[in-house]
């Protein structure tokens, strides 16, 4: 089935498991030798999701140079109704003037979307192809990687505590972190830690229901091609099933974004 | 779920993203939108302009109907009445032009009447002289007995 350990079941998923990495090791580049060292890239994440955010881009930017005020042809169509979607949660949600939630919404959306939709290719295809033209491993959905997940989560998390700042200065948002639920000088660490704890599960959630969606998907597309000829009725079934998940995780991440970012401007 | 420096790659990689998408992307589409949904709202406007141009023109053509045609039932009584004037004025004339000649008619039949009586009485006047005169045997002078003769003149 694939090319590196096609001898074992577990080496099979072993294998699907592993991201193609490089990494510098003594002023060297060294390929999938990278344990446990931070400064590895994993190059097929990396490759997919900014070839698929660049197509999500470049798609979109072509319409956008294009669009017309008056009948939209019917990709403009569909491009414009993601963006009234995206554009509605945000004002129904957000209560204030913000330049950069909504593109950011829309571009999490489509990204994470089209980056799930990766889930959908039969697993061994890209890998195989790739083991033909001698890269040893691939995996091709880049939202199965927690680095990429994180990237988001974090990017969100940063943007969190800038709004927060924004909105309520430095001092409304540590009163926020230590006066809350019990505003009393005495329970100013039990605060903080309930809020410091609240505070940092919103990117930790973020990124970890998504990961954790498209991994375990993942991982049941691999064991379903482990099945020989009973792979294909049960390939068919969860990835229709699975349909349903990608489109959903990504729209909950942008929701959540939305969420977390209209609850960081708000006053309390 | 080993963390690496993917994450700092994916990071910039999100900040170009969304970066882009925000100056390139989302306003142009967002404006278009925009646009398109005021042209509708315009489009939308113009038509009810026009239509209640068409009402109000449709009121105003019944009206200015419901006018003339008052107007031309005035027009037409006020000649009904004028005519009818004109008939009664010229009954009127005539009948007084008409009494007017018969008075006039009456006064010449008098006064011819009266102007045959005087030519008659004249006439009998002179032949009742020359009878008298034939009577008498003389003259009788007229001079003398003209205030007599006027009396019987009158007298007949």
């Amino acid at each position: 089935m694939s090319a590196a350990h096609p001898e074992t079941t577990s080496g099979y998923i072993g294998h699907h498991l592993q991201n193609l990495q490089v990494c510098k090791v003594d002023g060297e580049w060294v390929w999938n030798h990278c344990q446990g060292n931070f400064w590895t890239l994993n190059v097929d994440s990396m490759f997919f999701s900014v070839v698929l955010g660049s197509l999500f881009l470049f798609l979109f930017w072509r319409v956008a140079q294009r669009a017309t005020t008056g009948v939209p042809g019917r990709f403009q169509a569909m491009v414009e109704s993601l963006v009234e979607f995206v554009d509605t949660s945000v004002k129904e949600t957000f209560h204030g003037e913000s330049k950069l939630l909504a593109p950011l919404g829309l571009t999490v959306f489509v990204w994470v979307f089209l980056m799930n939709m990766m889930d959908l290719i039969p697993v061994d295809w890209l890998p195989w192809t790739a083991g033909m033209i001698g890269i040893p491993y691939l995996k091709v959905v880049p939202t199965t990687d927690v680095n990429v997940t994180f990237a988001m989560s974090l990017s969100v998390f940063v943007l969190i505590i800038f709004y927060s700042i924004k909105a309520k200065g430095i001092s409304g948002f540590t009163k926020e972190l230590t006066l809350q639920p019990f505003n009393h000088p005495i329970a100013i660490p039990f605060n903080f830690i309930l809020e410091g704890v609240a505070l940092l599960a919103k990117p930790l959630s973020l990124s970890l229901r998504l990961f954790g969606n498209l991994f375990a998907g993942e991982l049941i597309f691999i064991l379903i091609a482990l099945l020989g000829i009973w792979q294909l009725p049960l390939h068919f079934a969860w990835a229709v099933f699975h349909i349903l998940i990608v489109l959903l995780q990504a729209f909950i991440f942008m929701m959540l974004t939305i969420v977390y970012l209209a609850l960081a401007n708000e006053e309390h | 779920m080993d963390f690496n420096m993917t994450l700092l790659g994916q990071t910039i990689a999100m900040i170009v993203f969304v970066w882009f998408c925000m100056r390139y992307i989302w306003p142009p589409l967002v404006g278009a939108l925009d646009e398109r949904r005021k042209q509708i709202a315009d489009g939308l406007a113009a038509a009810e302009d026009g239509r209640k141009a068409l009402e109000d023109a449709q009121a105003r053509f019944e009206e200015t109907v419901r006018e003339s045609r008052e107007k031309a039932a005035e027009i037409i009584q006020q000649a009904e009445k004028r005519a009818r004037e004109i008939v009664d004025e010229a009954r009127t004339d005539a009948i007084s032009e008409g009494e007017r000649l018969i008075t006039q008619a009456k006064a010449e039949i008098s006064q011819e009447a009266s102007r045959a009586k005087d030519a008659l009485r004249g006439e009998v006047a002179a032949i009742a002289v020359s009878g008298a005169r034939q009577l008498l045997e003389r003259e009788i002078d007229p001079a003398t007995h003209q205030q007599l003769l006027a009396k019987l003149a009158s007298e007949l």
